[in-house]
């Protein structure tokens, strides 16, 4: 969906797709698509009518093969040194007429829709699990099993255990064929706060007692999530987005 | 039934019985018989007995959502202690008594197991349903045993349940601080309840209130923090769900989640709402007072939210289980041992 000029103002997407008689012509690009290095085929948002003045009608959403000739693909190093992301450039890409999905110009309410799955599944809750884990291991070989560690464990799992019941009441609803986009929006920033919580905590744990030896697997975990933590409230919608939804829905937008 | 027909009835009876004005008299010193009395005559008071013996035959949580809804009204007497006592006194083969019962939990051995301090309620209340070391045993709150604690407009007080004269001496034993778990868990749900009347109030005065010439509602500062207010109470009233689904007794994992997730909200909630309201919050004569002094003292009774959480915590580092998710996915099937 993103695009250098178009991140939280998803309706401002200006990569365009002109139809001909063959299909369709695309041009343009696209950013922090994940993963795209290794997929065969990605989905797009593009406008396919009208201009960015026209926000959220005239798009569309197109299956592009990322084979095609006029497709290149640019990974993105991340602050950890990773490649998730990616650029995909478009340069006269041809597109077969079945390349649309859904209806032209539904792009917008297909997209809002989809979010809803991405904004209140389990990868909402669960990103700094690995690091939890570990710590708690790491608690149980170090002795400490009450007081403030334990109160911090138990804060941890009763979020957890709370979340979770969100996420799969979010589930249920769709799971119905509906579209919960204010409750999705609810549990992604609470479950991102969670998340985000837990490398900084855990920090304020450890880094309290400097004569702790802890193991090497757990300091990398720790630091590559306190490093990656920033993401969790960026992907899928901004916390500050996700909260203008949630205003819309108490009525006062 | 379903959960709305079990509930509206008993949220129509609430707004003709316990309107904020009748509250007012009662923290005056008024009488609550006109609160207790219709509810002593609805029913309602016996949710959780058996049919067989004129009961409702409610579940743990079905009884929840009307905790929520006494939360969300105020409801100046003890509800949903009085549920309780009373079935653990069915339950024992003691029939209970009329008129609004306390729970009590000192804890033995303490040093300090005379009074319990600050419970919810006990300036109303006529009876105690005290546990010791899971020895369940009636109370008669005399005057004696039942002091104010001065805390302005606060039905709250501290109970010296060793002088309350014992009417049904050695009751039958319940697990050991199960009263302490019930306890919690109404208050955690009576969070989430008098928390969701709060934002609804706190929503309805942001478009009401206008400055720079506009309602302050739209302004995005103020619509953020409501949005973050929101999210708190919708996390209480899971949490308040989740620690009243797991039967009854309930289990005391599910009672910490429920009490630790509510308690937490409560100091986000109330000063979200609080920023919003402006000064005329801080007057006595605005309703925003009763439901925070409602807010925190169910935050600090039975067991604030770092003291469920160690519990939560300790249990989970003392066994053996090494994934977090899998124990958060057993946990209504789990009940802490002890």
């Amino acid at each position: 969906m993103s695009e250098p000029g178009a991140g939280s103002d998803l309706a401002s997407v200006k990569t365009r797709a002109v139809p001909t008689a063959q299909g369709w012509t695309l041009n343009g690009s696209k950013i922090w698509t994940t993963h795209a290095q290794h997929a065969d085929y990605m989905i797009a948002l593009v406008r396919t009518s009208g201009s960015s003045a026209d926000r959220h009608t005239g798009l569309s959403q197109l299956i592009v093969d990322l084979k095609a000739p006029g497709v290149k693909i640019r990974p993105i190093t991340d602050l950890t040194g990773d490649q998730h992301f990616c650029e995909v450039f478009f340069d006269d890409v041809h597109l077969e007429q079945d390349a649309l999905i859904g209806a032209e110009g539904a792009g917008w309410e297909q997209v809002t829709a989809e979010l809803a799955f991405e904004r209140s599944g389990p990868e909402r809750i669960y990103s700094s699990v690995s690091l939890l884990d570990a710590w708690v291991a790491h608690l149980r070989s170090a002795g400490r099993l009450d007081g403030v560690a334990a109160g911090l464990v138990g804060s941890f799992l009763a979020q957890m255990a709370t979340l979770r019941e969100l996420s799969i009441a979010v589930t249920a609803r769709l799971a119905l064929g509906e579209s919960p986009v204010l409750e999705a929006s609810l549990v992604k920033d609470l479950g991102t706060t969670f998340e985000q919580s837990i490398p900084t905590l855990i920090a304020d744990d450890l880094g309290s007692r400097p004569d702790e030896p802890i193991a090497a697997e757990l300091y990398l975990t720790l630091m590559y999530l306190s490093q990656i933590a920033p993401s969790f409230s960026l992907r899928g919608g901004t916390r500050e987005i996700l909260r203008g939804i949630i205003a819309r829905g108490l009525g006062l937008r | 039934m379903t959960d709305t027909e079990l509930l509206e009835p008993f949220e129509r009876m609430l707004i003709d019985v316990a309107s904020v004005s009748r509250l007012r008299e009662i923290l005056k010193g008024g009488p609550v018989d006109g609160v207790w009395e219709p509810l002593q005559e609805s029913g309602y008071l016996d949710a959780l007995l058996d049919p067989a013996h004129g009961g409702a035959g409610l579940s743990f949580a079905q009884l929840g959502a009307l905790l929520q809804a006494a939360g969300r009204h105020l409801l100046p007497v003890p509800f949903g202690e009085t549920v309780i006592a009373r079935a653990l006194l069915a339950q024992a083969g003691i029939p209970p008594p009329r008129g609004p019962m306390v729970l009590i939990t000192p804890a033995a051995g303490s040093g300090n197991d005379r009074y319990q301090q600050a419970v919810p309620l006990a300036r109303v209340a006529q009876y105690a349903l005290v546990e010791v070391n899971g020895r369940i045993s009636l109370r008669m709150l005399s005057q004696a045993a039942v002091r104010h604690t001065d805390v302005h407009g606060s039905l709250a007080a501290d109970v010296d349940w060793r002088c309350a004269p014992e009417m049904v001496a050695g009751g039958r034993s319940v697990q050991s601080g199960m009263l302490r778990a019930i306890a919690a868990v109404i208050r955690a749900a009576e969070i989430a309840g008098a928390a969701d009347q709060l934002l609804r109030m706190t929503v309805a005065y942001a478009g009401d209130r206008a400055q720079f010439g506009k309602p302050i509602a739209k302004l995005q500062a103020v619509q953020q923090q409501l949005a973050v207010m929101a999210e708190q109470v919708v996390m209480a009233r899971m949490a308040a769900q989740l620690g009243c689904s797991s039967g009854f007794p309930p289990s005391l994992s599910a009672v910490a989640v429920a009490k630790h997730i509510c308690g937490a909200a409560v100091p986000r909630i109330t000063s979200i709402a609080h920023a919003i309201h402006g000064a005329i919050g801080i007057s006595e004569e605005h309703d925003l007072q009763l439901y925070v002094r409602t807010l925190y003292e169910c935050r600090i009774a039975a067991g604030s939210e770092i003291y469920w959480a160690t519990v939560l915590g300790a249990d989970y580092l003392k066994g053996s289980c090494d994934s977090t998710v899998d124990f958060v996915r057993g946990m209504r099937q789990m009940h802490l041992n002890g």
